[in-house]
């Protein structure tokens, strides 16, 4: 009953499902008396409409009056075994979620020992290990492809995950804890605070951090800026902080892009990123497989 | 020659005409965005996108084309089965005009991205609202029509377009009811599992009294007209009758099988839509039957052939639909192309041909012609049509068992055996050839047009005077 605020609910839809199957039943029973013998045609009503347009009047098919009367008996019978009149309660305590729950927790006996058994491996081992490995590519492609890609090589907003660059660290454990309990990335919006300008000056810097052609005199005064406000999490030489997942930015690899208008974008806006936290849904066991399999990745050696 | 001996033709061939027009127009839309899906390069821009044609094109077809098709008929039915003229031109011409103006509106919008987040019902507010007048309209001009009548039964065909009329007021109403923010620009007044649950109730009700009872109206008065019989059993049509009203507002929980749908509206949902079998099917045999005697006008006239193919593909899609509805089975087909084969197994093989059908006889008769410019069109166009349903419904059958198995299959260790990529890699094929059964269905709405045109042009618009009622009517 919890679905409803009031009994008077589940009182009302039953006495109108209840109501409506008597009411099929009724309508079938009240026009059944009428049968044919054998050789007797049906007659035609003596109504007549446009001209030529009449009806006889045949009685019901009889399979056809079984085939309805079976489905009337069948939904008495299913609405019982699967409470669609929660006023009468459950018979059998039958729940979705509870025959959700009962379907997972025999899969996780199932599958879980397969994944288990590594759990006690370092991660470097479990990426050298060909099982293991292919479990870890099938469950990437199962749950990480949909953002990282099929070949782990990311887009735009989804980091990169064969290379050597990590926002978060790339050690075994950090790799884990990654998949496990999920990152939140934020870089502040500075639009507002900065202005146009200023901000056009820090892109230039930025750019110059790795290298590239920029404008000397906005990449001068964006230098400034940069120490004083963005060094705080990109450090001052701009090199990054994979503590709070602050990227490099004096490397070549960019996670929106590093293009001028992007940099300017991601300076003025923002970004907000999330990679979900898998323990819960799938377990430490699959986790620890999967972040062998990641750390594989980029580390040919393991293969 | 004195109004009122005559019936009012010139609104039925109005309709008539835009029947064809817009299931051209809607058909094509079917075919471009088909083709969408087979080469992604076809998406235009942000205003030919499929996210955005996809809405005209259902919209179309159900409302443009079948609605038109729904009004003409109902007006050429109601007059001649009640033997009076309709009761006012005035508003018979304002349900025409008002109704071209919302598929209009509807044109210009969806691909301007102004629509309403609700599936068969995405435009917006104001159009919500005029469309809501010209219904009610059509409502006073068919139920007024009816009180005027000249014979004392109502025809059975007059039941189904009745309860059509009634219960698309009802929906139109409870599904639409919105806050608006801007001129263009309103909210569902429901949320969540409620909004959900809402929709599909109208969602499922269009089908059931758009797509169903609508159209049973138009069978059981072209059926025996074209046929030349009486009809199979008048029990038979009020049991199906009834049992169907009943039934089918039940239905539509089985749209949200395992989703946040409490799980005893999925149960009431299922059983609703397995009762609904006998009942759908009470109408295709009441269809089918009333040929008994004259099976052998099946090999000459294509007319005929439409109307009972029609009949045919209702009974087929109707014991699909409640088996689809069964939660076991709906978590093979749910979400896949399944149901897409599904729809338009009634879309095309029920709706369109038994429209088609009517058309061919309706149209002749609206121009003071015997029948239509060319038979042996008619016929090609059958031909079309079937071929065309018959790959759509069984290229998309195949594709969404393809898919619903795929996405189900998993290895040994208990992880999926494919990406989401690797089953539409595989349902490529079966899209263009559904494609291809598209374009066959709409080269067949081409010729149609042809014909009728030709028809047009050779005949005289005449509307036809009413007979005397007969003493034992």
């Amino acid at each position: 009953m919890t679905d409803f605020y009031s009994g008077f609910w589940g009182v009302y839809i039953a006495v109108i499902v209840i109501a409506s199957l008597i009411w099929l039943a009724y309508l079938l029973k009240s026009q059944t008396v009428l049968k044919l013998k054998k050789g007797e045609t049906a007659e035609v009503l003596h109504h007549k409409w446009d001209e030529d347009l009449q009806e006889f009047n045949n009685p019901l098919p009889a399979w056809w009056v079984g085939l309805f009367i079976l489905t009337i008996v069948f939904a008495v019978g299913y609405l019982i075994f699967y409470p669609g009149l929660v006023v009468f309660g459950n018979v059998w305590n039958w729940t979705s979620t509870g025959q959700y729950q009962k379907e997972v927790a025999k899969a996780d006996d199932k599958y879980g020992p397969l994944y288990n058994k590594f759990i006690n491996l370092p991660i470097p081992e479990v990426a050298k290990s060909a099982e293991a490995r292919d479990m870890g590519k099938r469950l990437f492609g199962t749950y990480c492809i949909q953002c990282h890609g099929v070949d782990a090589r990311g887009a735009k907003g989804f980091p990169n995950l064969t290379d050597a660059d990590w926002l978060y660290g790339g050690e075994p454990a950090k790799i884990e804890k990654t998949i496990a309990a999920g990152r939140h990335g934020a870089m502040p919006a500075f639009g507002a605070a900065f202005g146009e300008e200023k901000i056009k000056d820090v892109a230039n810097f930025v750019i110059k951090l790795s290298g590239r052609p920029h404008n000397e005199l906005r990449a001068a005064r964006g230098e400034a800026t940069f120490k004083q406000v963005c060094a705080a999490c990109h450090t001052p030489a701009g090199t990054g902080n994979q503590d709070v997942g602050a990227p490099n930015l004096t490397d070549k690899i960019w996670l929106y892009g590093g293009s001028e208008a992007t940099i300017i974008e991601t300076v003025t806006n923002g970004r907000n990123n999330v990679m979900p936290a898998w323990k819960e849904f799938l377990g430490d066991g699959k986790v620890h497989v999967l972040a062998g399999y990641v750390y594989s990745l980029s580390h040919s050696e393991t293969k | 020659m004195d109004n009122q001996a005559t019936y009012n033709y010139k609104v039925v061939r109005q309709f008539a005409l835009m029947t064809v027009v817009w299931g051209i127009v809607g058909m094509l839309l079917g075919v471009l965005i088909a083709s969408q899906l087979v080469w992604p390069d076809l998406n235009f821009g942000p205003y030919f996108h499929f996210g955005r044609l996809r809405a005209l094109h259902t919209s179309g077809v159900i409302f443009a084309f079948g609605g038109c098709g729904l009004i003409a008929t109902s007006y050429y039915v109601v007059q001649r089965t009640c033997n009076v003229r309709l009761i006012s031109d005035k508003l018979a011409a304002f349900t025409f005009w008002g109704y071209q103006a919302v598929i209009v509106a509807c044109v210009i919008t969806y691909p301007l991205g102004i629509t309403f987040n609700k599936e068969y019902a995405e435009m917006e507010w104001p159009i919500k609202i005029l469309l809501a007048i010209v219904w009610v309209a059509y409502a006073i001009v068919f139920f007024g029509t009816i009180a005027k009548r000249k014979v004392k039964h109502i025809y059975v065909a007059n039941w189904f377009y009745g309860a059509f009329i009634l219960a698309v007021t009802l929906l139109h109403v409870v599904n639409s009811a919105f806050i608006p923010v801007t001129m263009w620009k309103s909210y569902s007044a429901y949320a969540g599992a409620v909004d959900a649950m809402v929709q599909w109730w109208y969602g499922h009700n269009a089908v059931g009294f758009f797509l169903t009872a609508g159209f049973l109206g138009m069978m059981y008065y072209f059926v025996p007209k074209q046929a030349g019989r009486p009809i199979y059993s008048y029990r038979l049509s009020v049991v199906h009758f009834w049992a169907l009203s009943f039934t089918y507002m039940w239905a539509g929980p089985h749209h949200l099988h395992y989703t946040a749908l409490p799980d005893w509206t999925q149960s009431l949902g299922m059983v609703f839509s397995v009762i609904l079998l006998a009942p759908s099917w009470g109408g295709m045999i009441n269809g089918i039957m009333t040929l008994s005697g004259a099976w052998h006008k099946l090999r000459t006239d294509p007319i005929l052939k439409f109307l009972i193919t029609a009949l045919s593909f209702y009974g087929m899609s109707t014991f699909e639909g409640p088996m689809m509805a069964i939660k076991t089975v709906n978590a093979l087909s749910h979400y896949t192309d399944w149901t897409v084969g599904h729809v338009h197994s009634g879309a095309l093989g029920w709706v369109a041909m038994i429209t088609i059908g009517s058309m061919y006889y309706l149209i002749p008769r609206l121009f003071n012609r015997d029948q239509m410019h060319s038979v042996k069109l008619i016929e090609v166009h059958f031909w079309m049509a079937t071929l065309g349903t018959v790959l759509y419904i069984s290229s998309m059958w195949i594709a969404g068992v393809t898919q619903g198995l795929m996405w189900r299959a998993v290895n040994p260790d208990g992880t999926l055996t494919y990406a989401f990529i690797d089953a539409v890699k595989a349902t490529h094929p079966y899209y263009f050839v559904r494609a291809l059964g598209g374009l066959c269905f709409l080269g067949g709405m081409v010729l149609m047009l042809y014909n009728v045109l030709r028809t047009v042009t050779e005949g005289k618009a005449v509307d036809a005077r009413i007979p005397a009622v007969a003493a034992h009517a």
